[in-house]
Parts: structure tokens; sequence; C-alpha cells
């Protein structure tokens, strides 16, 4: 037996249940092997992104299916598995492995233990800072929705816990589900000289003037470095337009070019964007907009460890992406030398738990806050079989939990379920508690709803929700998943043109008719009228469904035929 | 909105901005109805909207700048704005492929004006939005897709 198989056989006897604890000093060496992350240059910029209101550790499996079509087909963020090990020579079963992938997730999950937390992070931000002077911690902002408690508070656990935690500058999306009153509430009250909420694509829809400021130039070790900040362009579409009724967003590629060159013209020797756009998103708007040294992305939960190098007319632009639910903590140091950027590192750091000591006063900030909801959000409501996660392009198992609780809850055909990318992973064996099933439902219109839909209604939802994942112009992406259905087969094919992709659609093998009317349950739907019609919370339904259930087998995926995505390193084999 | 004449471009000539808000607010109603092209505001085809409009070979220009956002917020009120480079530019029409009547809104432009508007329009779908200048009696255009979606569904 050499080492490599004797590891192996370790590895295996820890997920076999034979318990292998990290004792303090291998734990030690573990973290220093992780985090001891020597300084670089003299202008250090931390990221977190999509922490979804996570502030405990979390398990979160990464996609097995991320597909990119035309341009984007191949290449980061849409690989996934060994693909996405290779890409970024990741060495197979090893602990960032286990960061980055979903391989043998319910194996590794046990071995390696939970990720993110804020106390966590928050000792690992500390001890990042003690070698990175003057570094700034950026937010990309889904900070303040994603939990029951969150949602309870209107985001103002996450409020507190963000400035605890010492963030600087910050953007928004799921932040603007509380409504546009409630934001300038936090940003005028809570967080007033203590961090600044940048977007240049949020203005007023009647004269079109700036309701936050489009970037903040702060020093450095004495240079001055610009944050832009661009909010989620879609926010209006993808979420209510009522909550910000009075805002209209975009992409609005001028007005960032615009800021860029402001800030260069104030001075600043480091433009970095704090983009809620989305990867692709991003990567199009770098190749386009001149004068920005790095974009720090969110939206798509895509964790890459690498940034990528886009070339534009003025240079050269970093993108990367800091993946979700507060699992990594980006580190981008930049050497700045005769008023630019003449070098830099970037590391993507995932946050084990179990490797970084808690923070004592943010973990009784993190109590406190949750103390009114501990005995309602500790609920045992079943026990899950099988593993439970979200994330994919297609559906999750606790995506078809949910769709599978609201065909039996309300005795329908069929089930339509969001395409969110948040939602935390539980393991085989795991209860499901009344946290975990906010964790997949707390939003601000979470009806759950009945509604006749002719076929070729369906059929209409279905294609519209494909474009937005699979449009080959980025920018015609809202950056979510595909919605997704219980109750009726399909196929997709991804890379065929918008209203062309889906077909095939049946019910126990009979074809839908474009004209007969169908049962459809629902939930999360945007509209006033629906918010008006009112319901019954989808977490109600859900969890009365599990109550009388309590045991969970592994659910089975309802997946769509899939054409023309063969040996896409976006799907896994 | 087809507000412009002969005798009103004279006396925007000798007036300032305030005096081209005092003029259209006094004439902007009997100039509008008199110049109203119904034939084409009614057309249900590209082609018959084109030849109400008196429009030939219209060509694509780097020179006319359609502004519009990619996916429409509301498809009830859709901002676009279209600028035009071109001297003598006389006419700025929206038209939008897939709705029921393609002309949406024509602007006439007078000497002195900046080819430049902005206005709200309606779709019902999925769209090719056409900025059509007029310009020394021709043509151009830029186009841009629109998407309208049901919404839902993000991130």
């Amino acid at each position: 037996m050499n080492r490599r198989e004797f590891f192996h056989l370790l590895s295996a006897a820890g997920a076999a249940g034979m318990a292998l604890p990290l004792d303090s000093s291998r734990a030690e060496q573990a973290a220093d092997a992780l985090y001891d992350a020597p300084g670089f240059g003299n202008v250090s910029l931390l990221h977190i992104t999509d922490c979804h209101a996570q502030l405990r550790p979390i398990h979160y499996r990464e996609p097995s299916v991320n597909i990119g079509v035309g341009g984007m087909a191949g290449r980061p963020p849409h690989l996934v598995g060994e693909a996405f090990l290779q890409q970024f020579g990741i060495a197979p079963k090893t602990r960032l492995a286990h960061a980055f992938t979903y391989l043998d997730f319910e194996r590794y999950a046990p071995l390696y233990g939970k990720v993110g937390g804020f106390s966590h992070l928050a000792t690992l931000v500390k001890r990042l800072r003690a070698t990175r002077p003057g570094a700034l911690l950026l937010d990309g902002g889904d900070t303040w929705q994603g939990s029951g408690a969150a949602l309870w508070t209107k985001g103002q656990d996450m409020v507190d816990a963000a400035k605890l935690l010492g963030v600087d500058i910050m953007t928004l999306h799921w932040e603007c589900t509380y409504g546009q009153e409630r934001v300038k509430e936090v940003a005028e009250k809570d967080f007033a000289g203590a961090i600044d909420i940048v977007a240049q694509n949020i203005k007023t829809a009647d004269f079109g003037d700036p309701v936050f400021k489009p970037y903040v130039i702060r020093a450095v070790n004495g240079i001055k470095v610009a944050v832009i900040g661009q909010a989620f362009p879609y926010t209006p579409i993808a979420n209510p337009r009522y909550m910000v009724a009075d805002w209209t967003f975009g992409i609005q590629e001028d007005a960032m070019q615009q800021s860029v060159d402001a800030a260069r013209a104030e001075g600043a020797q480091v433009v970095v964007v704090l983009s809620h756009n989305g990867m692709d998103v991003d990567l199009k708007m770098a190749s386009r907009v001149r004068g920005i040294d790095a974009i720090l992305g969110g939206h798509t939960h895509d964790g890459i460890p690498v940034p990528s190098l886009v070339e534009n007319a003025g240079g050269r632009t970093l993108v990367t992406n800091a993946g979700s639910n507060g699992k990594f903590l980006g580190v981008l140091d930049f050497d700045v030398k005769a008023g630019k950027v003449s070098d830099y590192r970037y590391r993507l750091l995932p946050v084990f738990a179990n490797l970084l000591a808690p923070d004592l006063e943010m973990d009784a900030l993190i109590t406190k806050t949750r103390a009114p909801f501990e005995s309602k959000l500790n609920e045992k409501l079943a026990v899950s079989e099988g593993l439970l996660y979200r994330r994919g392009n297609f559906n999750g198992s606790f995506d078809q939990l949910i769709l599978d609780a609201l065909i039996a809850e309300k005795d329908a055909e069929i089930a339509l379920s969001p395409g969110f990318r948040w939602g935390t992973t539980l393991l085989p064996g795991d209860s499901i508690t009344m946290e975990n099933v906010l964790d997949q439902t707390a939003i601000t219109y979470p009806s759950a709803t009945l509604t006749n839909m002719t076929g070729a209604q369906i059929k209409t939802v279905l294609e519209d929700v494909c474009d937005n994942l699979f449009n080959p112009d980025p920018y015609y992406q809202q950056g979510g998943d595909m919605v997704r259905v219980g109750g009726m087969t399909f196929s997709c094919d991804p890379t065929a043109a918008m209203g062309a992709r889906i077909a095939d659609m049946a019910i126990n093998g009979k074809p839908i008719d474009a004209t007969k009317t169908y049962k459809v349950a629902g939930w999360a739907a945007v509209s006033e009228a629906a918010r008006d019609a009112g319901g019954e919370p989808i977490w109600e339904l859900v969890a009365r469904h599990l109550r009388a259930k309590k045991t969970v087998a592994p659910p089975t995926l309802n997946l769509p035929r899939l054409k023309n995505v063969e040996g896409n390193p976006g799907l896994a084999t | 909105m087809m507000l412009a004449s002969q005798d009103r471009r004279g006396f925007l000539r000798h007036t300032g901005l305030f005096g081209l808000a005092i003029s259209a607010l006094t004439f902007l109603p009997r100039m509008a109805h008199a110049a109203w092209n119904k034939p084409a505001f009614d057309a249900k085809t590209m082609a018959d909207a084109y030849k109400a409009m008196g429009v030939e070979n219209p060509t694509a220009s780097a020179d006319v700048t359609l502004v519009a956002s990619d996916i429409a917020e509301n498809g009830a009120v859709v901002p676009v704005q279209a600028i035009s480079k071109i001297p003598n530019t006389t006419q700025i029409s929206f038209l939008v492929e897939k709705n029921p009547n393609m002309l949406a809104a024509a602007f006439d432009i007078g000497p002195d004006m900046l080819a430049d508007v902005t206005t709200r329009i309606k779709m019902g779908q999925t769209s090719n939005v056409i900025a059509l200048v007029k310009a020394d009696g021709k043509y151009f255009t830029a186009a841009k897709e629109i998407k309208v979606t049901l919404g839902g569904c993000g991130g």
C-alpha cells in the first residue's frame, strides 16, 4: 500500500462512520495550509457574496449540471465535477475538491464538515486583515435574504452581522424584495457611517436620478481605490416589480463606462466593480467596458478559484465569482506601482467551519438574534433518507420534495417551483427542520397557488424561463436556473432558439394538449394580483406535508430529456 | 407627435428653449392632428407601415443609436431612446416588429433640434425594435431585440 492509497483508505473510513476527529494539531496544520495566504502588493480586497443570510455553518452541494451554450460552452463557470477539477488543477478527493465540486458529496461532507457561518468567516476575515492592512471588505449582495430569521427581521439580523463583520461597501439584489423603503431605511440609518451601498444602475423610474452612489473612492495605504456598484440588473423582472416600483435597473453599459471614467478622473488608481450581474454577464461586460481592473462578481453562485482574464479595448479585466451561502471568501491582492495595477494575486478560500475557531463576539450576536426564533426553527418535521440539495440547472432533490408536496397538498396535476440557486444541503439521515425548509423558501412573496393553465400556457412559461437561462447572449439571461417541473415530463434542447427548446411534454406518457386545461400548483408568483390574492406560505404547506410523512425517501428527480448537449463539460456524466 | 411645419421651424429658429416650450403648448394639438399619418400607424405589417411612410430601402447605420434595456422591466412602458448623427435628420420613428401595429411613435425633427428623442412604447412580446431615421429623403435604421418576459424565477 502506497501513501496515496493509505490516505484514500483513511478518507473512506471517515465516510463510513469510523470517526476521524480532527485533533487540534491536525486541524491547525490543515488550516495553515489553506489559510496561510501571505500578503501581496499594497491594495487588498476581501469579497463575500450571496451568503443568503446563512449565519451558521451549513452544507452546500455545488452543481452537477451547469451547462454553458454558445460562446459560454465549456468555459468557466460552465464546468462541473471532474472537468472543473481538471480546469483548475485541483487534486480529486481533497478538501478543495469537496469545496468546489459535487463529487462524492455524501461521502466527503461528513469528513470535511460544514462550511461558512459568520462566526467562522469573521475569524478568517480577521486573520487575513492581519497580513493585509487597510484591506476593504466588499459584499456583493443577496445578504439579507435566505433564512427564516432574516425574513422575520426584514434582514435586520444580517444588517447587524454585516456591520460587525466589518463590511465596507455592498451592492444589492434580494435586499430589494423587502421593498425600496426598507432598503433606504437601512442605507440611511443602520449603515450611516459604516457601510456604503453602491449601485450605478439603480435610478429613479421618473427622471433617471441616481438612488445610490454609483461608486465610492477609498484610500487604501494611500492609494485611491474606486468601487463601483452594479446591482442585479433584472431585479424588477425576476422579483416583484411592486417592491421597487419607483426604481429602474438594467445593465447600463454606457453609464458603467461613465462611472469608470469619472472615478479615474477623480484620481482612482484601482477601479473595481462590485457586481451582482452573474458571471456570464460580467464576462461580456468586461469585454466591452474599458478601464476596470477587476469585476468581483456574484449572483450565479459560481465558486471559481481562478479569475478569468478578459481582453478589451482598454487592456485587461479580471472577472471573479465568489460562490454562495458563506462558503467562500475571495481575496484579491493588487500591487499598484506608478499609479496603476502592475500585478495581482487571487484566492478563493473555502470557509471550513472546523478549521476556524468561531469569533466569540459574532457568535454572541448570532445567538442573540436567533433566540426569539429558535424553538420555531428547530422543529423537526421529518427525517430525510437521501441527500437533499437544490443547485443545478434543471432540478434538485429538495426542489423535487417541494414539487411532490405541492402536487399532494394542492391535488394538482403539475407543479412548478422557481429555479432559485440559494438553499442549503442536508445529508442522508439528517432531520429536516423548519429552518431547513425556510432556507429553501423564505421570500416575501411566498404564497402557494393553484392555477388552471392550458398546455400552450405551460409551454410558454417553460420556454420563457429556459431562455432566461440559455439565451446565447448573456445580457438576455437572468441568472436563475430552470423552473422545476413536477408531474410532467418534457425534453429540452438548450442550444435551440428561443421558443423552440421545450418539446415532448407529457403526463404519464400522454402528450400534453395545447388547448386542454391542467391544474398547476406553484409558488413565488411576482405579480401584484398574486400578492393581493394571498394564500398559504409555501413553507407551511411543505412543513405540513413533511410532518405527515415523518420519513422522506430519496426523491426521484423529474429531469427533462436533454438534447444536443452530449459531452458538454457543464453536464456530469 | 408630428409637430413640425415650415412655419414653426422659422418660429423656433428665433426663440430659445422657453420659446420652444411655449410654441409646443400652443401649436401641438392642431399640428399633430394635421400631420397624423393614419395609414402608417394603422399598418399591420412592416411592409405596409414602410409603404405608408414612403420608406424605401432603409439601410442599417452606425450613426443611428437605439438605447433601450435588453429585457423590459415592464412591457407596458418600455423606455426607448434614438439618437441620429446623420446630417439633416428630419424624422425619427420607432417600430416594433411583433406589435399588432408596428409603428409606435414618429417624431419630426426641426433644423435646430437635436436629433435625440426618448419615449415609452408598449410591447406585447419579445421583438426587434427599430429606430428609423429619415435624412435628406433617405432612410437609416438601428435595431435591437428587447425581451419581454413573464418574470419570476431569477436568482
